[in-house]
């Protein structure tokens, strides 16, 4: 009889990464310096099968593409002229890979945590049947979104206009579910946890994990979701089920949900500590070095509003008025006044401006412009919110990670 | 008898290589062949890639189509490197200084698992600073012209 020896199987990956090492050497013509230390399951991306990490079905083939790799793509302002975003053009943000062969009948969320009464799973079903959903137009933006414009350049996706949408999000309301598992009187924030995966390949490293304080969570907006528009969340956007935090960076509305914490602190997941979605608690001078002690965590999105008709590079005629047309936003806020200028802010004329849905909906404005001559014109537009806040012409405070612009949005007109 | 099996137990060998190699054909050959490609170390003066390049690795106009980077000096470890763990688009979309780049590849090994580079990363960074410098854009740039489309907007005239 032969003598059986025990060996582990060598792994796919495992023969993938040393083949591709070799190859890679070869191809240099040099060693890859220290090459073990490159994690045991990373592979250099020319070798991998590119549809595991680059996959925008369900989106729109105009969206821009600012990174295939965490998949990271913005909506050209004239696309987000529909009053409520279609599911293809809501801009994705992802910081990892999206889970693959999802069962949404074997889906959980759990909720635990040290201020949590006790631990407690929901399958969907479980959450459907036991809680009463409801329906809400939230406007989710991220909170680097116009970070292309800041000078010194923040490092990260350099998102220029289109990281917003918004969409009717259907769900629970987190508040039902959290008082259902009981909550201890000491809980100060909540945190979430995805079932995304990090880039590098290692299973137990956490992509992001962040969350907002108690008295958001208990908002009634604040949405337990597994619909969008009356449709299943896309895939990219956090199939099958995601938070929901209206005014918030949207970073803070987890996707591919499948945790809960109730903590008795500041919850501190990844992108939670750090300079991650954080700002000077004091305004600073741009490019200055900041502390981590003197940086704040963002919790409100400010006044903003974007033109989506007509796209930027309009030509028209003397004898014509132009209509524009566009939506308006202002974190937990309502936007009260809505102006344009075609003078680069010398002047500035009232747009019409309706009611949101309801809190956390942005509202969408119109105006007829007339130009009193031929020649290049640019169109602003000034989004004021009810505390009288309204958007900056130039840049807004800096900051080293370059969130919350939100400068008047421009396009281009010609008169002819 | 016993040639015949020999000439089976040959014949099954051959096969056997022929799959092996097809098979690592499929899985490299793209790849290797454009590593193959590298043989020259890339000068600053881009070389203009031949008919026999597969597309997705030609330079234009100093642009490595494929990945969308500077084709120059510190390239292949800029890609080798970067390319790893995200998209080189992270890489073109930024901007920094010497010292801006250095800060990111610190945050990458402190957080993200990027291993130590050694003498690769004078390299990287020389390669990064000359090529992803930030522009003096003051408080805000216009608006950028080259970007615009111009195209007749059809309206009702009055």
């Amino acid at each position: 009889m032969t003598k059986k020896k025990k060996q582990s199987a060598p792994t796919r990956r495992g023969f993938l990464k040393q083949s591709a090492l070799t190859a890679m050497s070869i191809a240099l013509g040099t060693k890859v310096v220290f090459a073990n230390y490159l994690p045991a399951d990373m592979l250099p991306i020319a070798l991998t099968d590119a549809t595991d990490f680059f996959d925008l079905k369900g989106k729109h083939p105009d969206l821009i593409v600012l990174n295939d790799r965490p998949i990271n793509a913005e909506t050209p302002p004239h696309l987000l002229d529909d009053a409520l975003t279609p599911n293809e053009l809501f801009f994705v943000r992802n910081n990892g890979i999206p889970p693959k062969n999802i069962d949404t009948k074997t889906w959980t969320l759990t909720i635990e945590g040290e201020s949590a009464r006790q631990s407690k799973s929901y399958t969907l079903a479980d959450l459907k049947a036991k809680f009463a959903s409801y329906s809400y137009d939230i406007t989710l933006e991220c909170g680097g979104n116009g970070r292309k414009e800041f000078n010194p350049p923040a490092k990260g996706n350099q998102w220029n206009l289109g990281a917003v949408g918004c969409a009717t999000w259907t769900g629970v309301r987190l508040k039902d579910v959290l008082q259902d598992v009981g909550i201890k009187s000491d809980a100060v924030y909540i945190g979430y946890y995805g079932k995304d995966t990090h880039l590098s390949g290692d299973a137990k490293k956490v992509v992001i994990s962040r969350g907002v304080p108690i008295e958001k969570a208990l908002e009634e907006e604040s949405l337990i979701a597994w619909e969008m528009n009356g449709q299943a969340i896309p895939m990219l956007n956090g199939y099958p089920l995601r938070l929901i935090f209206g005014g918030y960076p949207a970073s803070a509305s987890g996707k591919w949900l499948h945790k809960i914490v109730i903590r008795n602190k500041v919850h501190d997941g990844p992108k939670m500590t750090g300079q991650a979605y954080r700002v000077p608690c004091k305004p600073v001078a741009p490019g200055a070095k900041v502390a981590e002690k003197d940086m704040c965590i963002i919790e409100a999105m400010p006044v903003k509003s974007l033109i989506t008709f007509p796209k930027s590079g309009a030509t028209i005629k003397l004898n014509q008025t132009l209509p524009i047309r566009g939506h308006a936003w202002a974190g937990a806020k309502q936007v009260t006044e809505m102006h344009y200028s075609i003078d680069f802010g010398s002047t500035w004329q009232p747009c019409t401006i309706n009611a949101p849905k309801n809190r956390f909906a942005w509202q969408h404005f119109t105006a007829n412009v007339r130009f009193p001559e031929t020649g290049y014109y640019e169109v602003w537009a000034r989004a004021t919110d009810s505390d009288n806040i309204a958007q900056p012409m130039l840049l807004p405070g800096w900051n080293p990670k370059g969130y919350l612009n939100n400068a008047c949005h421009r396009i281009a007109v010609k008169v002819v | 008898m016993k040639n015949n099996i020999s000439l089976l137990l040959t014949s099954v060998y051959l096969v056997f290589g022929i799959c092996l190699l097809a098979f690592c054909y499929v899985l490299f050959g793209n790849v290797v062949s454009g590593w193959f490609d590298f043989s020259s170390v890339p000068s600053k003066t881009a070389i203009q890639r031949t008919k026999t390049t597969p597309k997705s690795e030609q330079v234009v106009d100093g642009i490595h189509l494929e990945t969308g980077l500077v084709y120059a000096e510190g390239f292949d470890i800029v890609r080798g490197t970067c390319t790893a763990c995200h998209s080189a688009k992270l890489v073109t979309q930024n901007r920094a200084s010497r010292e801006g780049w250095k800060q990111m590849l610190t945050w990458m090994q402190a957080t993200q698992g990027l291993w130590e580079l050694g003498e690769q990363e004078p390299i990287i960074l020389d390669y990064l600073a000359t090529h992803y410098a930030p522009e003096a854009i003051g408080r805000r740039a216009n608006i950028d012209m080259k970007e615009v489309e111009w195209y007749i907007l059809n309206l009702e005239e009055e």
